[in-house]
Parts: structure tokens; sequence; C-alpha cells
């Protein structure tokens, strides 16, 4: 990629993200009520939408090849471990990254 | 003796101060998990060959985590703005459903609304959505404020990690699991939070499906179609369910 074609992905990125944060704000106007349906969805969706994305950070691991994604999933039981006792989100998130390089570049 | 100017412009600078003084505990997680990530970020963009002023403008004008970790990589590929926008139209899409949650909080928050929108991550709309603001505290300064605050997180510590990844000797091979840990930490929060678990489950299962049939460059838009058709079939029972956890 030229530099320009850099900037022009980069740019494209922020309006993207942009038109997701400013969209509804031009929709539903402050003036009229939201409609249920749309209410439900802003209620429902977080959780499966972070279910999601967990999903998409694994989608590489390879299961029928290599440590068959041990090490991905010795990490996340520890995040959630540590975090189900701490509730300290960096703790959780510091130890899981740590453990999972010492996996992947010691033991793996 | 002050005038009734002076009066009025010291009102407004404690308004603001007031209420950065109580924005500011709020941040100090937000602070250690952004510089974390920040740095992780900007090595990881320093190792696969771009400078920090990469990490510092896509922090400033992105400034969302997980798709600048994603944009690193299409900016290795080939030149493709379609395929980004969608990228990160689909990356991006949850922030909709923050922007339907804001939608009243944010009302009456006068120029500082533009930025509060422009600002709006995962972590700046939590804080927002949760926090108990004290009632003497300005509501629109303490968003704005929190904003503010989390963005000069990010930006700073993106662009740290850009600047000292070059001189990094250790091996950062897997690294980039922090993401993976962060998404596993909100997805745990909000399932501790929530009485029914179906919607979680859904988006769990949903994803692996897609993953398994569409493959792993192909699965997300599939998973976000069947996500939103299975909650808008499901909205009576979900609803009922969960009542008012819902």
């Amino acid at each position: 990629m030229t530099l320009s074609q850099e900037i022009i992905t980069i740019a494209v990125c922020a309006l993207g993200t942009m038109a997701t944060r400013f969209l509804p704000f031009l929709i539903f106007r402050s003036d009229k009520p939201t409609p249920k349906y749309i209410q439900y969805l802003g209620k429902a969706l977080p959780a499966a939408i972070f279910g999601m994305l967990i999903i998409y950070c694994l989608k590489n691991v390879n299961l029928l090849a290599g440590d068959h994604g041990l090490a991905e999933g010795i990490a996340i039981a520890a995040v959630i471990v540590i975090h189900l006792w701490k509730r300290q989100m960096l703790l959780s998130i510091a130890v899981g990254t740590i453990g999972y390089m010492l996996l992947k570049q010691l033991v793996f | 003796m002050h005038t009734n100017e002076n009066i009025l412009t010291t009102k407004k600078q404690s308004a603001s101060l007031l209420a950065l003084k109580t924005a500011f505990p709020y941040t100090i997680p937000i602070f250690a998990g952004f510089w974390f990530l920040g740095l992780t970020y900007g090595i990881y963009m320093n190792v696969s060959g771009f400078s920090f002023w990469y990490p510092f403008f896509m922090s400033l004008t992105i400034f969302g985590g997980s798709l600048e970790f994603v944009v690193v990589n299409l900016l290795l590929g080939s030149f493709n703005p379609l395929q980004a926008l969608a990228m990160s139209l689909m990356i991006q899409a949850r922030h909709l459903f923050y922007g339907i949650s804001m939608l009243d909080k944010f009302k009456g928050t006068g120029w500082k609304k533009c930025y509060l929108i422009f600002g709006m991550c995962d972590e700046t709309f939590s804080i927002n959505y949760s926090a108990q603001i004290p009632a003497q505290v300005d509501r629109g300064w303490f968003m704005f404020w929190v904003t503010v605050l989390n963005q000069i997180y990010w930006v700073s510590g993106s662009t740290i990690g850009g600047l000292v990844g070059s001189v990094l000797t250790f091996n950062t091979e897997g690294l980039d699991f922090a993401m993976t840990a962060l998404f596993v930490v909100i997805f745990l929060e909000q399932w501790l939070k929530e009485k029914s678990h179906w919607t979680a489950l859904i988006g769990l299962a949903a994803s692996v499906l897609c993953l398994f049939l569409f493959g792993a460059d192909d699965f997300l838009i599939p998973s976000m179609m069947l996500i939103l058709g299975a909650l808008t079939l499901l909205r009576k029972p979900l609803e009922q369910k969960e009542g008012a956890s819902l």
C-alpha cells in the first residue's frame, strides 16, 4: 500500500466507526420516543455481541493441529477464574496475557 | 466582592472542575487497562513495521481498540477500502446499540454531545451508562471528562507503545491475546449482570456455527444476521424470561 492508500483505509475505518456511533442519534431524534423493538435490541444485543467478539478473536485457532487450542483454552480459563475471584479487569487481562505468552513461547 | 459576571464565570469553572474531580476516579481502571492494551497495540503496530504516527492518528480518529487491531492486518494486505468499510461497520456495529441506550442520557448536553458520541467506545459507554453521578455534579461535564480522559489514556498508551516497540528486545508472541482477554472479561461482566444467559449463549452459538460454516474470513456478517434474527424471533420468550433484567 502507498501512503495515500493507507490514509484512505484509516479514514474509511474512522468514518465507518463514526457512522455506527452517530446513526442512532440521527435516526431516533430526542423529541420522539424510541420504538419498543429498538429498546429491546439495545438490551438484548450486548451480551450476544461480546460472545461473538470472543469467537472472532479465536477464529484462527486450529483445533485439529498444533496444540489443538490448548493454550487459548488454559489462558481463557485463567482469565475467568481470576476475574471471578478478584473482579479486577486489569489483573485478569494481565495474568491471562502473560500466561498465554509463556505457554506459547515456552510450552507449546 | 464579586460582580455578577465574575460569580457566573466562577460557577461555570467550578462546575467543570467538580465534574472532572468526580469523573477521574471512575477512569482509573480504564487508565490501567488502556495503557496496557494501548501499549500492546502500539507495540503490535511497531513490530508489524509501522511508525508511532500510525497508532497515534488511528487512536485519535478511530478510537476503537478492537477495530484498530484489525486495521493492522488490513494495512498489511492489499488496498481495499470497501472491505475496510465493511469490516469497520461490522466490528463497530455494536455502537449502534450503545447509541440507542444513550439517547436519553445525552439529552441537553449542548455542544459536548457531538464529542460524547464521537468518543463512545466500549469502556466510555460502560462508565457513562452505569455511573451514579451525584446530583450536584453536572452530568454533561462528567460524561465529557470520562470521554476525554479515556481517549487521552488510549492515544498516549498506543503512541508510547509505537515508540518503545522498536527498542523492545523480548519476544512478543502471544501479546495480542490481551484483546481476547479483554472481551472475555467484558463478556463475563455482562454475564454476571444478567439473570438469564440466553442472549449471551445465542451470541456464542451463532458465532461458532457461522465460523464452522463460513470459515474465519467470512463468518462475521452471517453471525450478526443470525444473532439479530434469533433475538427478533425469540423476543417474546426472552422478554418474558428476563423481565426486569432485559
